[in-house]
């Protein structure tokens, strides 16, 4: 265990070596952060003296190193915007996207289980072809759009579901701002939460069934029922659990994936989020919490894998974490 | 009344092309404790009339036709859970790959412990040491360790050995084994198939050997049955159908064991291949490979003949009955 540890940390560092120098390389190309940060009244004499202050007309390498060394201290860089450190505003948002992305893994948990499982079951019965028909539209169907229409549906025409922001939060831990524990802010969440699992609810549910029609025709299967014991334990142990080893593995990218890819669903929802806070970054051309945005979602995804790793050895008898 | 009777049992796979005949007048009927081979090539049905005794033939596949009586119970016309009541427990079965049998992300404890469960009020401790006395029985080194083990820590032949004791954690009447030692290494064949003789013998078990091998079918089974493209050609007393073969296609079958050749000669084999279920010819299903091939065997379906102990369904062998009737008469 302690082996998978150290190996992982080692491959972590090499990730976000090279997640850190792609996003910072990347910076150059974004446009001219001195047009966002001074008025039109400077002049170009000026500009050119703080681009030198600000060390913008240094080489790639000396700023890259630069940069480096203080992103190692914990430092990815003041924002321009905010005049705060990048890391701490992204964070003072990580929550926000945090319990976005939750909850639709709550709500992608909840159904694509029952529903992949029942249509590979019964995969002739009316049931599960509305299902799958549905899971098509589903995939087919932009975020932007379901969520447009989710608010004129229930915000709008039936005025059930608030249409925008957070709504009320409490501070737990301190430093956590959550929706979880008011009925205003768990209102607030539906709809976020349903248009953000829209696309990867089907995904789920059709990957789940092919994987459980395949498991279903699998020897062991066979042998199970062979024994006589009871469908509820073959389909919910001996095939499900086989099931599972394929999807989790799937699932875990999907959630570190699901973290980046909130930037739509905040944006139409008005959620104060990171997603939304890197779309306004890049519209002010603050590169600094561009950087630090594209970092901090580099992390997510290795330790996400990590803890996917971490689970599938559980599961999986066949793997053995350490022993390699 | 016999054990296990199987009465003019049909099966059929239903096609996007059609309904395919996979099993069609298949009778036999099996006693306590007597071992019937079942044998032919590969795709003649073997597999599927040892599932479909259990009714376990997986879709689009099902029994169109006849009966399988189990102690004069017909299975094919149980309600799910009461023929569950029967697999694994009055029936069980021995699959063919023992790689593929075992569940690999549950132990072998969990897997022979549910078994027992599904069928009988015990606790759970029980039943464990039912399995560990299982699997002493099947010889198992150090049986205690192998409970909390997965199958992919455990050899081919290990495993074999505990789909073999599964089969009979409960003591069943009928073992139906599908070529259970077809996936083992050769050293290990014999020990697998010895062991499982005799347990089978002690526990006075009936057992249904599915296999192509004649020679393990001559060796241990009292009666055996040939079959050809879904239909049983010859059936009758082992000894005698080794000995005196009557139908052309197990004549060619005998021909074509090694024993028999001389050394240095080409081994006999029977020309052609056996036809796929869709495309079965008309009369006789082997009359294009038949080196006896008469009028008649083009077009009717020749009728299973007693000859002596066996059963022939053969028109050469109806005509030489014949014959040999009219003979008698004169």
């Amino acid at each position: 265990m302690i082996a998978f540890f150290i190996k992982r940390f080692f491959q972590a560092v090499v990730v976000m070596f090279v997640i850190s120098l792609i996003s910072f390389s990347i910076q150059d190309n974004l446009g001219d952060p001195l047009r966002e940060l001074v008025g039109q009244a400077v002049s170009e004499e000026e500009r050119q003296a703080l681009r030198d202050e600000m060390g913008l007309n240094d080489p790639f390498l000396v700023q890259y190193v630069r940069f480096a060394k203080n992103a190692l201290q914990g430092d990815l860089g003041e924002s321009y915007f905010f005049k705060e450190p990048a890391l701490e505003v992204i964070l003072n948002k990580f929550p926000a996207t945090l319990e976005l992305v939750i909850g639709a893994t709550f709500i992608i948990v909840l159904f694509s289980v029952p529903l992949g499982v029942y249509s590979a079951i019964k995969p002739q019965s009316v049931f599960s072809k509305a299902v799958m028909g549905f899971s098509i539209v589903g995939i087919s169907i932009p975020v932007f759009l379901t969520a447009i229409g989710l608010i004129y549906l229930f915000s709008i025409e039936l005025g059930w579901m608030p249409s925008y922001g957070r709504g009320e939060t409490v501070e737990i831990l301190g430093f956590w701002e959550s929706g979880f524990f008011t009925q205003d802010g768990l209102e607030h969440l539906i709809l976020p939460c349903f248009t953000l699992a829209s696309i990867m609810l089907p995904l789920f549910i059709r990957l789940i069934r092919a994987e459980m029609m395949e498991v279903l025709q699998s020897e062991y299967v066979k042998f199970a029922w062979a024994k006589g014991i009871s469908p509820r334990r073959i389909y919910f142990l001996h095939a499900l659990k086989n099931t599972m080893l394929p999807v989790i593995t799937v699932g875990g990218v999907q959630i570190g994936t699901m973290v980046a890819y909130t930037i739509l669903t905040e944006t139409v929802f008005q959620w104060p989020g990171m997603g939304f806070l890197f779309l306004e970054a890049v519209n002010r051309v603050d590169t600094p919490l561009i950087v630090a945005y594209l970092i901090v979602v580099g992390a997510i995804f290795v330790v996400t894998n990590t803890l996917v790793d971490l689970i599938y050895g559980l599961v999986n008898p066949t793997v053995k974490l350490a022993g390699r | 009344m016999a054990l296990l009777e199987v009465k003019d049992l049909e099966v059929c796979f239903g096609l996007r092309s059609g309904a395919v005949k996979a099993l069609r007048e298949i009778n036999f009927s099996l006693e306590r404790g007597e071992r019937l081979g079942i044998v032919g090539e590969s795709g003649a049905g073997k597999s599927v009339l040892g599932f479909s005794i259990l009714n376990l033939i997986s879709r689009p596949g099902y029994i169109s036709k006849g009966a399988v009586n189990f102690e004069g119970q017909n299975l094919a016309d149980l309600k799910p859970h009461q023929l569950r009541e029967i697999r694994g427990n009055r029936i069980s079965m021995i699959f063919q790959d023992p790689m593929m049998t075992l569940n690999p992300v549950l132990t072998i404890g969990q897997q022979m412990v549910e078994c027992l469960l599904a069928h009988r009020k015990m606790r759970e401790s029980d039943a464990r040491k039912i399995a560990l006395q299982k699997l002493q029985q099947v010889q198992i080194p150090s049986p205690e360790t192998r409970l909390d083990q997965y199958p992919h820590e455990l050899s081919g032949g290990m495993r074999q050995r505990i789909v073999i004791a599964i089969g009979l954690l409960l003591d069943p009447d009928v073992i139906i084994a599908d070529e259970p030692t077809t996936a083992l290494d050769v050293t290990i064949q014999a020990e697998i198939m010895d062991l499982m003789l005799n347990l089978c013998e002690q526990n006075n078990v009936a057992l249904i050997l599915i296999t192509h091998d004649l020679g393990v079918v001559s060796e241990v089974t009292q009666n055996m049955m040939v079959m050809y493209a879904g239909r049983v050609i010859e059936r009758g007393p082992t000894k005698e159908i080794i000995n005196d073969p009557q139908h052309p296609y197990t004549q060619g079958l005998m021909n074509a064991l090694p024993q028999m050749a001389q050394a240095g000669q080409k081994l006999n084999q029977i020309k052609g291949a056996m036809p796929p279920l869709q495309r079965i010819p008309t009369g006789c299903a082997f009359n294009p490979r038949c080196e006896y091939v008469m009028e008649i065997c083009r077009h009717n379906l020749p009728d299973s003949t007693v000859s002596g102990n066996c059963r022939v369904a053969c028109h050469m062998v109806a005509e030489m009955k014949r014959e040999q009737a009219m003979g008698d008469e004169v």
